[in-house]
């Protein structure tokens, strides 16, 4: 039955109840242990500790010169830490080079060598590891077909296109079978199509090897896409460590929430401090803001609340029965972004709220125009009680 | 319209170089040419016929008729000039290869130095430039004669007890060579290294090549191009040197620029001295059109 052969392997599900990190019982395959990492006076890494477990998608995210790269040019052994040491499959890397360490890196500029055709570009690791000739053979074949380019091998660099030569720097990375993959900005030479498209065949290339993948990147979206679980970088710090739900949904700062998708930022005072039913005052709304979430605060804390755009309704009409959690403005910009268009709402105080509706009918002229004036309203755990 | 124009331009900037080198290098090749082809003569040019144009087309095409190749078969029978040639290229090539193992480590340190250290270092390579040519040749005859500068250093550290003969022979040819050549070397291959991507020896380290391995299998096969403009920088004009194994070489070292300098000057056979310049272009020929093939092939990978 050649057919069913030839089938694509069905969805796993796995992934979704795949959380090491959750577990107590299990043990990290790296684990960074106060690593700091100082250029003269300038301290590009300031004292982090974070586990990554086997077979888990890992991303780094932050803006440039957060520290992100640097944290994984020392796990590739290209830079050494001033303090601290990373431990891989418990054995400690300090010292070690980069050509003994059982880790490979996939380079933002590719790093393809111009001289080589592909097949010896992705062959020369297993060359360097004195591998024998038909081994090499195989390899590099399974490593071709691995990323859809059976039929290149005897192009060099020059002559393949952005995807090709990133596809051949993929398979010269993973070639050797390394413990842990390293990806400094892979996509980020390419374009938004291909690069949306290629997320989606590096996370499923990931789920087929089962190789521990670390990815650098500062664009949120993608680390959201590909990634099991996010760090989010300022700095040199660690911000927040979590998954995409909890990163995006549960901010656990300022930072995070706006460095994360599109946010309003609300600054209020804590009047009622009730677990799962905090009231809140703010200069920016009229209405009282309410908090279906269980934080610790007191009453008379000055916090800031992060209200998603998506998560405000919008609407031209009157809004019935509603004391809390509601504003009146007037439109004056709309983003239209063909699935969703994003309002930005000129409060009656002056202050700005950004709500964001899907476009659910096909309307060449906007239900909600500029100058209209419109309603918001938002459920009590829409919002994010965020700390400092 | 447009096109037109930047047509127009680009074959007006295309035509200046080849203007430049029909002027002042086919015009005299052509006149060499035809003096090679010329008998020596008692006169003044020394040699006939004489092509004028003022006498009439009649004239002109019997004057072409006395035109032959029987220099060249004399310069091609005698074995004093075959030795030349294959002691000009010989010396040459031994200069280059001498020269590719002093300036590539020399370029890749200048490539791999501090940023802001490259300019002085670049500096400290074209410096001898500021001195004559001639000068510094001469300065080399202080160095290596039998009293001279070397052999004073060397006697007095003890590592010799007789002065080394070093001025006069060949190899004070080849020190002289390397030495006026080196910032030739040095140059393109600094070019070609410093333009080398960093990340190329990184990735090479990750993929598990030691320091040396990544150095042989990936920076030298990437300066391969720097390589041989160097190479041939080098090695083109050595094969004509004439001031060097002038001053430096000794009654032996009969390089082609001094052959033809002999013929030249002290036999006053104008006709041989410009068949034998006629046959080193033809020798130097091949290895010019390597390098052209080359800087082909590194302008198609880009």
């Amino acid at each position: 039955m050649n057919s069913i052969e030839t089938k694509p392997p069905k969805p796993q599900s796995v992934r979704r109840k795949f959380a090491p990190w959750a577990d107590p019982a299990a043990k990290p395959l790296i684990s960074f242990q106060n690593i700091v990492k100082r250029y003269g006076e300038v301290v590009a890494v300031d004292g982090i500790s974070l586990d990554i477990y086997e077979r888990e998608f890992f991303a780094l995210l932050g803006p440039s010169g957060c520290g992100k790269t640097t944290l994984m040019r020392m796990l590739a052994g290209f830079e050494e830490a001033s303090e601290g040491k990373i431990l891989l499959a418990k054995s400690d890397l300090s010292g070690v080079p980069p050509y003994r360490r059982p880790v490979n890196m996939m380079f933002q500029s590719y790093a393809l060598f111009p001289h080589m055709t592909v097949t010896d570009n992705i062959a020369f690791g297993l060359k360097q590891e004195g591998i024998p000739k038909q081994e090499i053979v195989a390899r590099v074949d399974e490593m071709l077909k691995l990323v859809n380019l059976r039929g290149f091998e005897k192009r060099k660099p020059h002559q393949l296109s952005g995807g090709q030569r990133q596809r051949v720097a993929l398979a010269r990375s993973l070639a050797k079978r390394p413990k842990v993959l390293l990806l400094d900005e892979p996509m980020a030479a390419l374009d938004k199509k291909l690069r949306e498209q290629t997320q989606f065949e590096l996370m499923d290339l990931q789920q087929r090897i089962g190789t521990t993948f670390i990815i650098v990147t500062h664009d949120q979206e993608e680390a959201m896409t590909v990634a099991d679980r996010i760090a989010v970088m300022d700095h040199g710090k660690l911000v927040q460590v979590a998954t995409p739900a909890e990163i995006y949904e549960q901010p656990n700062s300022r930072y995070v929430a706006e460095f994360v998708g599109d946010v309003n930022i609300i600054e209020a005072a804590v009047t009622r401090a009730v677990p799962g039913d905090i009231a809140l005052k703010s200069d920016m709304l009229d209405a009282e803001l309410r908090l279906a979430q269980r934080a610790d605060v007191k009453t008379g804390d000055s916090v800031a609340v992060a209200l998603r755009p998506e998560k405000i309704r919008i609407g031209k009409e009157p809004l019935s029965e509603v004391h809390a959690n509601c504003a009146q403005g007037v439109v004056y910009d709309i983003a239209y972004l063909g699935d969703l268009s994003i309002y930005h709402v000129h409060l009656d105080n002056g202050f700005v709220l950004k709500a964001a509706k899907t476009n659910l009918s096909r309307q060449i002229e906007p239900p909600i125009d500029w100058d209209d004036r419109v309603n918001l309203s938002w459920t009590p755990d829409a919002g994010v009680l965020l700390k400092g | 319209m447009n096109s037109g124009k930047r047509s127009l331009f680009a074959r007006v900037t295309v035509a200046v170089p080849f203007l430049w080198l029909a002027v002042f290098f086919l015009l005299p090749f052509l006149i060499v040419f035809k003096i090679s082809l010329s008998d020596d003569a008692v006169a003044r040019p020394p040699y006939v016929p004489v092509l004028s144009f003022g006498e009439g087309w009649a004239a002109l095409r019997d004057k072409l008729a006395l035109l032959d190749f029987e220099n060249y078969a004399f310069v091609l029978s005698d074995w004093l000039y075959i030795y030349s040639y294959m002691q000009s290229l010989l010396l040459a090539a031994l200069a280059t290869a001498i020269l590719v193992l002093i300036g590539y480590p020399v370029a890749y340190a200048i490539a791999r130095s501090p940023r802001a250290l490259r300019p002085v270092l670049l500096l400290l390579v074209i410096l001898p430039f500021f001195t004559s040519f001639l000068i510094r040749v001469y300065a080399w005859i202080g160095i290596l004669s039998r009293e001279g500068l070397l052999n004073q250093s060397l006697l007095s550290l003890g590592l010799i007890s007789q002065p080394l003969e070093i001025l006069s022979t060949n190899i004070a040819v080849v020190i002289g060579m390397v030495y006026s050549y080196f910032p030739f070397m040095v140059l393109p291959l600094y070019a070609v290294l410093e333009r080398m991507d960093d990340s190329l020896l990184e990735a090479a380290a990750d993929l598990g090549a030691t320091p040396a391995q990544a150095f042989w299998r990936v920076t030298v096969p990437v300066s391969v191009s720097g390589i041989v403009a160097g190479a041939l920088l080098c090695f083109i004009p050595a094969v004509g040197e004439f001031v060097i194994p002038d001053l430096l070489g000794g009654s032996d070292t009969q390089m082609i620029g001094r052959t033809v300098w002999n013929e030249f000057a002290v036999n006053r056979s104008w006709s041989v001295s410009s068949a034998l310049a006629i046959l080193i272009l033809l020798v130097l020929l091949v290895p010019i059109l390597i390098y052209q093939r080359m800087q082909l092939r590194e302008l198609e990978s880009r």
